[in-house]
């Protein structure tokens, strides 16, 4: 047992280092930039949507592990959902990671980041695909986590 | 030996993190504090909080006293020639904004331009945009070579008659490097250019004597040199501040006011306006009196040990590199590790317990001339040992071995 098991788990580790969706889209729909003012982490993402429905999504940039695995398993949880599915989403993982309040749904994978919560410094790492994820569907180019 | 128990007086070492001892490497962004400083902040509350310069009653005369004391504490630390020299200020931010607003924008005319470096931090880059974009003047940059050192023989090539002002970190915070300023300060002065040096990272390590450099400006930050936040020294020479118009009105820096006419104080009060920061005044007076108790050449030596021990530990390991590998250096090191986010570096000595900063040191232009993102950056003081590095170099192995 090491001290930063509760973080660094294995399966962030392993999408830290394969990061799955990790390139450019070229056709797409939706598309914003998101950095972090604080670290210089920056993550883009694209997505392809038909129908109110995740077709396609891919993410570039560079970050740190909790960013990069963050991003890279967000590409994997939303293709096929719907927008408003993804909203939903979207505020269970925050819950979980800031510990506002008890998540209660399912959250899959995403639950792997619950670790998050005990290092506050580390917040912004991990939602930082999920800000950039919302600014695309909401139609904006860029945006930051301040 | 001199430095072995030195951590005693600093209370906040004594403390784990995360169930491991604290190991602080962070003093480049604030020094921790010893026990008389601590003891100043109190004791001020407990028994002499008055307001300065006013009052007839015996507490306000006792404040003023220590107030003033201080002052000619710092004249004395970085030989000024006069006490009147000496502005207390918020910190080396508000000395360059200071000087930046009160100084040279009188100065400039539209295209004029002003000199800053590549390794500035960002309080002493941004100040001379506003200024510039206010008069349209232009800032001039000079660059740095692989080794994070200045390319001196460019500052020439930048010099010419529309340049107003030099402004330059002393010792850079994010590489360590200690600048030859007093070659530069002279080069300024063969051209008629008036020069600021930010000595933030510079007087904590280093003896520095005004009059010896010649600088026109110098600055620094009382939180850096084990005394609170929230005070800091601007040091300007007499006949240059006495032109100045004041930065900020208000009480205390005013001889008489009509609705008419005010007529300004003196020199420092000038520069003083509203009840400054008189605990943190005293508290910076009590830091270097602890320095001086110990010797500044003696610290420089001691940083430098810590420096080279560190330096040639971190170069075993192939897969660290050092960022900023000057000649001259103070006990800064910033490094990277193959692979690595600097962040995820910070998180792991977190939890061994290692305090060092990861991030861009708010110095991004650094970031974009070495084409990385952050550094991992470990700082050393006073109180640290060569066990501290130790753990420093067991963490950075553990780092490597999470990340393999």
């Amino acid at each position: 047992m090491n001290d930063w098991d509760d973080l660094y788990l294995e399966v962030i580790l392993d999408h830290n280092k394969n990061p799955r969706n990790n390139h450019e889209l070229k056709e797409h729909t939706h598309h914003a930039d998101g950095h972090n003012p604080l670290c210089g982490d920056r993550v883009s993402i694209n997505i392809l949507m038909d129908n109110d429905i995740v077709k396609e999504v891919s993410f570039t940039g560079s970050g740190c592990a909790i960013s990069t695995a963050s991003a890279s398993i967000l590409t994997e949880t939303i293709k096929n959902k719907k927008r408003n599915e993804i909203e939903k989403l979207f505020k269970d993982f925050h819950d979980l990671v800031t510990n506002e309040k008890e998540v209660e749904k399912k959250l899959g994978k995403l639950a792997i980041f619950e670790g998050v919560k005990k290092y506050p410094a580390r917040v912004k790492c991990a939602t930082l695909s999920w800000h950039a994820l919302m600014a695309a569907l909401e139609g904006e180019k860029k945006t930051t986590t301040e | 030996m001199l430095f072995e128990n030195i951590k005693e007086n600093f209370p906040i070492l004594d403390q784990q993190i995360n169930g491991k001892n604290l190991v602080y490497l962070d003093s480049a962004a604030t020094t921790q504090k010893p026990n008389e400083v601590i003891d100043s902040l109190n004791g001020y509350y407990k028994e002499k909080n008055s307001n300065i310069h006013r009052g007839v009653h015996t507490l306000s005369q006792k404040a003023t006293k220590d107030y003033e004391k201080a002052r000619e504490i710092i004249t004395r630390f970085i030989g000024a020639i006069s006490s009147k020299e000496i502005i207390f200020v918020r910190g080396a931010t508000e000395a360059i904004n200071l000087i930046a607003n009160s100084y040279v924008k009188p100065l400039l005319n539209e295209n004029d331009e002003i000199i800053i470096s590549q390794m500035e931090h960002h309080a002493n880059i941004v100040p001379w945009q506003m200024v510039c974009e206010e008069k349209n003047a232009k800032l001039k940059i000079i660059p740095i070579n692989d080794n994070g050192e200045l390319i001196i023989k460019k500052i020439d090539e930048l010099i010419n008659e529309r340049t107003k002002f030099i402004s330059l970190n002393h010792v850079s915070n994010s590489l360590g490097t200690i600048n030859p300023i007093r070659e530069i300060i002279e080069m300024a002065h063969q051209n008629n250019i008036k020069i600021m040096i930010d000595g933030a990272q510079a007087v904590q390590h280093l003896e520095i004597d005004m009059k010896e450099l010649d600088a026109d400006f110098y600055c620094f930050s009382g939180h850096k040199i084990y005394a609170p936040t929230g005070i800091g020294v601007l040091y300007g020479k007499k006949e240059l501040l006495r032109k100045m118009p004041p930065y900020q009105g208000g009480g205390d820096m005013i001889k008489s006011v009509t609705f008419e006419k005010t007529i300004y104080n003196d020199i420092p009060n000038k520069f003083e306006a509203g009840t400054p920061n008189i605990s943190g005044a005293i508290a910076l007076g009590k830091a270097i009196e602890y320095i001086n108790r110990i010797g500044i050449s003696n610290i420089t030596k001691h940083e430098d040990d810590l420096l080279n021990y560190a330096t040639s530990k971190l170069k075993e390991n192939s897969k660290v590199r050092i960022i900023g590998e000057a000649k001259q250096k103070a006990a800064v090191i910033s490094f990277i590790i193959e692979g690595i986010h600097p962040h995820d570096i910070g998180t792991i000595m977190d939890s061994q317990g290692i305090a060092i900063r990861a991030g861009h040191h708010c110095t991004q232009p650094i970031m974009d001339f070495y084409n990385i993102p952050a550094t991992a950056r470990a700082s050393f003081a006073i109180y640290n040992t060569k066990e501290d590095v130790d753990k420093l170099v067991e963490a950075i192995e553990k780092c490597i071995k999470v990340f393999a």
